[in-house]
């Protein structure tokens, strides 16, 4: 299956991620239009603010690069179709430990990457939102816990989140909304690790129903979730909050890519922002633009924006815009077993550990990891067996190996540092935009937190019956780089994700993150979103917008 | 080596429920509409070819598995990951710098080209190349182990292992829409996944389920 070449979302209607081919009917509006609020992405982000504040009453367009995808008919069982998903526009990626891009972290079209996302859905640990001041490392955040906590909570109901009914691990919280999945073989190799080793494990939180949600299915534990789910069980900012959005009037202009967005003469306020559809510029008035394109995407517009008057780009006064680029380190320890584990089926990911998020002690690193057992499918496990070497007759035994074979993986917590960054390269994409260029290298610190947590999974696989170890080097997402903080000479955006230089600009989407904490982001990205949905809606109300 | 899953075909399921409309178009083109030479010079298609034999796999139950047509549509329509190394050339331009650097090797090496060596002298070879031991003048400032392990093998293997064939002989489930799995603890099969046997050929005990 190819990706839609043309956009979907137009002439009043949108496609019906239910039903194959089905519409539903759509508010757009004119160029000319202002709109209160122009969003650039629709992701975990973008479409999550994009429903809170149609619902709110603003009116709202919100841009994706990408297509409005049908899951239905869209998504197909293949790994190698499947990378339509994926941001595959050039990048340069470079450091001392180029982090790889495409597959691995990003996505394109609405839902962004909760379209091919593991649907991993964990709160953070109350204390990293202030590392510096309770944990002594890292940065504090100009949010709480406390002030998360009720959108955390508002996040999950709404997608409907499967898991334990006592999360083993932080504050209480209640049962999750769904029941928690039946955990496959390879999570009940890390629970069988995790007690002999007496550390808690339990089944993952998961945005992927466990019984009929709306029009919803339960999972069918298909396992091919990081290739679009094809039955509409996930619970994808696609699904969910693309779907409240157009439902609530907000206008999702899909195919239609952002690049530049625009000031008044004076440098002082945006007045909207220049995209391309369907190979002509346009310009969007809006009275708000919000930054939502991820971790590249988002630094990279407000560098291509800059004028005479932000030369370095837009909310760019602390240098901050594309600086404390981070990522999660992922380094993976796998093992073979005598029993038949068929990791291909089910999610993922349907077991974890955050037993080092929540224990300090025997620690020789600053910062926690989680990790989860792991499910990858055929092509995907045939090229990171290629990424260890193997090649030829060496390959095909291995691979041979297949359904024995279960690993773990951590979300393993990066520290933020000035020096990793994604800047402007002279090249440029085909619309004519300034390509980004990513810089990262791990810190000694990063580089003993990864190692403990190899030895550590190793020892687990081993406690739980499996041998032949070896461990590879990965990561997953991507944070940081427009960095929310208290003091404007080293943030870009306050606690409510408006930026210090220019009041009518916001950012929300994983850029915000000062810190990356040790869990997937998704969940955090969207509790943001909510909280800065309802601060927008309490400024405006304050004639404060 | 002997198959674990002799009697697993993942295209026996093509008719039933594990499969749906738009995975059978997709895979209907895979098996049925292999591209043909657009983007390769004659001679890089060729020394793909002879590439991809040492590197992927050989297919156990005979045939061989199309890599290089399938390279070949994705460079040609510009249909790669788009991210690259810092240094490394843009995908396409490292493929063509790549393989004439892998040629001019062969040459300096063997004084003959890379498909003319016999199996065993090419594996040597190939293990060179991975590990980086090359004359840097020959890749015109190209990493030649990133070559060899970012874009040759690992286009090699997504290749080898998006094809049907090479999933049925590991075992794998294979498309799985609309019908997912019910039995997914350990040792637990459903009727519709592959039959593992043992060397013998008899079929394959589960391994006891350890407490």
């Amino acid at each position: 299956m190819t990706a839609p070449t043309a956009p979907r979302a137009r002439d009043g209607r949108a496609p019906d991620v239910f039903t194959p081919d089905g519409w539903v009917p759509m508010r757009c509006h004119a160029d000319s239009e202002e709109v209160d609020f122009a969003i650039v992405g629709a992701g975990a982000g973008g479409a999550t603010l994009a429903a809170r504040l149609a619902e709110k009453g603003f009116s709202v367009v919100c841009f994706d690069a990408g297509p409005y995808w049908r899951p239905l008919d869209d998504f197909v069982s293949d790994e190698r179709a499947s990378e339509m998903l994926y941001w595959t526009d050039p990048r340069i990626t470079g450091g001392d430990d180029p982090i790889a891009l495409a597959g691995n972290n990003c996505g394109k079209g609405v839902g962004g990457s909760t379209v091919h996302f593991s649907m991993i859905s964990l709160r953070w640990r109350p204390e990293w939102f202030k590392a510096r001041t309770k944990l002594g490392y890292g940065v504090d955040w100009p949010v709480t816990y406390e002030q998360m906590e009720s959108y955390y909570a508002q996040a999950e109901q709404a997608l409907s989140v499967s898991g334990p009914v006592k999360y083993p691990w932080g504050p209480p919280r209640g049962p999750y909304p769904y029941r928690p999945h039946e955990v496959n073989a390879p999570g009940l190799i890390l629970a069988r690790g995790a007690e002999k080793l007496g550390v808690k494990w339990c089944a993952v939180p998961l945005a992927t129903v466990s019984a009929p949600r709306g029009k919803s299915p339960p999972c069918v534990y298909r396992g091919w979730c990081h290739y679009g789910c094809s039955t509409n069980a996930k619970q994808s900012a696609l699904v969910v909050w693309a779907t409240r959005a157009v439902a609530a009037g907000a206008e999702i202009r899909d195919m239609a890519m952002v690049g530049q967005v625009e000031t008044n003469t004076d440098g002082t306020r945006v007045t909207g922002v220049r995209f391309q559809r369907e190979g002509e510029w346009r310009v969007q008035k809006a009275r708000n633009v919000v930054v939502a394109g991820y971790a590249i995407e988002t630094p990279r517009l407000l560098l291509n924006s800059a004028t005479s008057r932000h030369p370095d780009g837009l909310a760019n006064s602390s240098g901050c815009v594309g600086a404390y680029l981070t990522t999660h380190a992922g380094p993976g320890v796998w093992a073979t077993f005598d029993e038949d584990i068929r990791w291909n089926k089910g999610p993922p990911n349907m077991a974890v550990t955050e037993h080092w998020n929540y224990t300090d002690e025997g620690k020789d690193f600053h910062g926690g990891y989680a990790f989860m057992s792991q499910g990858p499918l055929a092509r995907e496990w045939g090229q990171t067996l290629a990424g260890r070497g193997l090649w030829g007759a060496e390959l095909q035994r291995e691979m041979a190996k297949y359904n024995h074979t279960a690993g773990f993986v951590p979300v393993a917590e990066v520290e933020p540092r000035a020096c990793n960054t994604v800047t402007l390269a002279d090249e440029v994409d085909p619309y004519g935009l300034k390509i980004p260029k990513l810089s990262f290298s791990y810190s000694d610190n990063d580089r003993r937190l990864q190692a403990h947590s190899k030895r550590f999974m190793g020892q687990m696989l081993e406690a739980a019956g499996g041998y032949d170890l070896w461990d590879n080097d990965d990561t997953s997402h991507l944070m940081g780089t427009c960095r929310m903080g208290d003091d404007p000479k080293t943030s870009v955006v306050n606690a409510d994700g408006r930026s210090w230089d220019i009041p009518n600009l916001w950012v929300c989407d994983g850029s915000l993150f000062a810190t990356t904490g040790a869990v997937n982001p998704s969940l955090t990205i969207q509790a943001l979103a909510l909280r800065i949905a309802d601060r927008i809606e309490a400024l405006a109300r304050r004639g404060e917008l | 080596m002997t198959e674990r899953y002799p009697d697993y075909d993942i295209l026996d399921k093509w008719s039933s429920v594990s499969f749906d409309d738009k995975t059978r178009a997709v895979l209907t083109q895979r098996l049925h509409a292999v591209p043909g030479r657009r983007f390769f010079t004659q001679t890089e298609w060729d020394l793909l070819e002879a590439l991809s034999s040492r590197l992927a796999p050989t297919p156990e139950r005979g045939g061989s598995i199309p890599i290089t047509p399938w390279i070949d549509k994705e460079l040609f329509e510009g249909d790669t990951e788009g991210f690259r190394i810092e240094g490394m050339p843009p995908t396409l331009e490292a493929w063509r710098k790549g393989l004439a650097a892998i040629e001019a090797e062969a040459k300096a090496a063997y004084v003959r080209p890379f498909a003319e060596l016999d199996s065993e002298t090419q594996d040597i070879f190939l293990k060179r190349i991975q590990k980086g031991e090359v004359d840097p003048a020959l890749w015109r400032g190209m990493d030649a182990k990133r070559f060899f392990g970012d874009i040759l093998l690992k286009g090699v293997v997504g290749v080898y292992y998006a094809h049907p064939q090479a999933q049925s002989e590991m075992g794998f489930g294979g498309p799985a829409s609309p019908r997912g799995y019910v039995r997914i603890g350990l040792n637990e099969h459903d009727p519709w996944e592959a039959r593992e046997v043992r060397a013998d050929g008899k079929p394959r005990r589960s391994g006891k389920t350890q407490r």
